[in-house]
C-alpha cells in the first residue's frame, strides 16, 4: 500500500490483544493501527511489541494497510519498538506527539538503518506523524515535508485539547484551527490529512456529523476506535452516484475541449476550469479503488 | 543461558496463552493445559521448544494455560516470558 491508498478509516487495535489483532481484517476498515502506545500499559510494552511483530509476520492481512503506532523516541520504549517491529515490515509507523522535522528525520534515519541491517527495501515503510500538541500543529508543514516517508499528517484530538488545557467538545471549536492548519500543511506538502477519533462509540449520528464536517475541511479519512464506526465513516467518504456521473461528464468535456484546443468549458451551464477538473479526476480515481 | 527468575507473559483472555516460566534443574519441562491439547498440544509445545533452543536455554519449567492462541501469539508470549526471566 502506498501514498495513494484509500484511507477512509483507520481502526485502532490495542497491540497486546491477540483476539483483536487477528480479527482486524474482518471489520472492513481500510487501514489498521496496531497500537503500542496509549492502549498498552508500561509493564506490557515488551509483550505488545513482540505480539505485533509476530502478528505482522504470520497473519495475512490481505489488502489492509497496517500501521503501527510506536511509543515516542523520547521514552525508553520507542527505540525498542522500532528494533522489534520494523523487521516485520508494517506498511507505516504512526509517530505520536511529533513536534518538529528533526524528530521525523531521526526516525527516518533509524528506519533506514534497521531496513538495511535486515536486507529490506530502504524507504518503503512510511511515516505518519501525529500532531497532538500546539507546537506540533504549528510545525505541521515542516513536519509534512521532513522526509520522503511521510505520507499523511494526523491529528490527535484528545492529547491536543489536553495540551490546550480545555475540554474536548462535540462541536470541536477548540481544535478547529488545528484541524484546518493540518489540512493546509498536508495539502501543500502533497500528503493525506487524517482526522482524530470520535470517542462516543454509540453515537453514530454524532460521528456522521463530525465526519461530514471534517471531510468538508479537507480530511480524507478518520481514525475509529470501534468496528461499528467504520460503515458510517465510509459512507461519508464515498462519492455518491451523482458525484461520480458528474465527474465522468466533466472529464469527458475536458478531454473533448483539449482535443479541440478550447480553454474553458462549461458543464450543465457552469464554468469548469482546472481545479474542478482535478477534483473530478480524484473522485473517479477514488471510486475506481472502491 | 540460565533463567534468573520466574516470569509470566500473556493473559487468560480468549485467543491468548498465559505462560509461566521458572528456573529448574531438570531440563525442559512443559505443562500445558489447553482445550485443543489432543489436536494441537504437540504443535504448541514444539513452538515453545524452538524458542527455548534459540535462546540456548537448557533448564526451564513451563506452565502454560491456553485459551485458543494461534501460533504467532504462542511464539510472542513464550519469547516475552523467557526474555523477562533472563534479564
Amino acid at each position: 500500500m502506498g501514498k495513494n491508498s484509500l484511507r477512509r478509516s483507520m481502526l485502532y487495535i490495542p497491540g497486546n490483544n491477540p483476539g483483536m489483532i487477528q480479527d482486524a481484517n474482518i471489520y472492513g476498515a481500510d487501514s489498521i493501527l496496531l497500537d503500542l502506545e496509549d492502549s498498552v500499559v508500561v509493564s506490557e510494552k515488551d509483550a505488545a511489541r513482540k505480539l505485533v511483530s509476530e502478528a505482522l509476520r504470520e497473519i495475512d492481512f490481505s489488502n489492509l494497510e497496517i500501521t503501527v503506532r510506536i511509543n515516542p523516541l523520547t521514552t525508553e520504549f520507542g527505540q525498542k519498538d522500532l528494533e522489534v517491529v520494523v523487521p516485520s515490515q508494517p506498511d507505516a509507523l504512526r509517530l505520536p506527539k511529533t513536534e518538529n522535522a528533526k524528530e521525523v528525520k531521526e526516525v527516518d534515519k533509524l528506519l533506514s538503518k534497521i531496513e538495511k541491517n535486515n536486507n529490506l527495501e530502504i524507504g518503503r515503510i512510511e511515516i505518519m506523524p501525529m500532531l497532538e500538541t500546539a507546537l506540533g500543529v504549528l510545525n505541521a508543514y515542516e513536519i509534512a515535508t521532513s522526509s520522503e516517508r511521510v505520507s499523511a499528517l494526523t491529528i490527535g484530538g484528545e492529547d491536543l485539547t489536553a495540551d490546550l488545557g480545555v475540554k474536548r467538545t462535540a462541536s470541536g471549536e477548540e481544535i478547529f484551527t488545528a484541524r484546518s492548519s493540518i489540512v493546509l500543511a498536508a495539502t501543500a506538502a502533497g500528503v493525506d490529512a487524517l482526522d482524530t477519533i470520535y470517542s462516543k462509540v454509540d453515537d453514530i449520528e454524532g460521528l456522521i456529523e463530525e465526519t461530514k464536517f471534517i471531510k468538508q475541511l479537507g480530511f480524507s479519512g478518520k481514525a475509529v476506535i470501534h468496528p461499528k464506526q467504520i460503515k458510517a465513516v465510509h459512507q461519508v467518504f464515498t462519492p455518491t452516484e451523482e458525484e461520480i456521473s458528474e465527474s465522468k461528464k466533466i472529464i469527458k468535456e475536458a478531454e473533448k475541449a483539449e482535443s479541440e484546443g478550447l480553454g474553458v468549458i462549461t458543464v450543465n451551464g457552469k464554468m469548469v476550469d482546472g481545479p474542478i477538473i482535478d477534483r473530478a479526476r480524484k473522485i473517479l480515481n477514488y471510486s475506481k479503488q472502491l | 543461558m540460565e533463567l534468573k527468575r520466574t516470569a509470566i507473559a500473556g493473559t487468560l483472555e480468549s485467543s491468548d496463552i498465559r505462560i509461566i516460566v521458572s528456573p529448574n534443574q531438570n531440563g525442559i519441562e512443559i505443562e500445558l493445559q489447553s482445550d485443543v491439547e489432543k489436536q494441537y498440544g504437540d504443535k504448541i509445545k514444539e513452538i515453545m521448544y524452538e524458542e527455548i533452543k534459540k535462546k540456548n536455554i537448557e533448564n526451564v519449567h513451563i506452565e502454560a494455560l491456553d485459551q485458543g492462541a494461534l501460533d504467532y501469539a504462542i511464539k510472542a508470549r513464550i519469547k516475552t516470558a523467557l526474555d523477562r526471566a533472563i534479564q
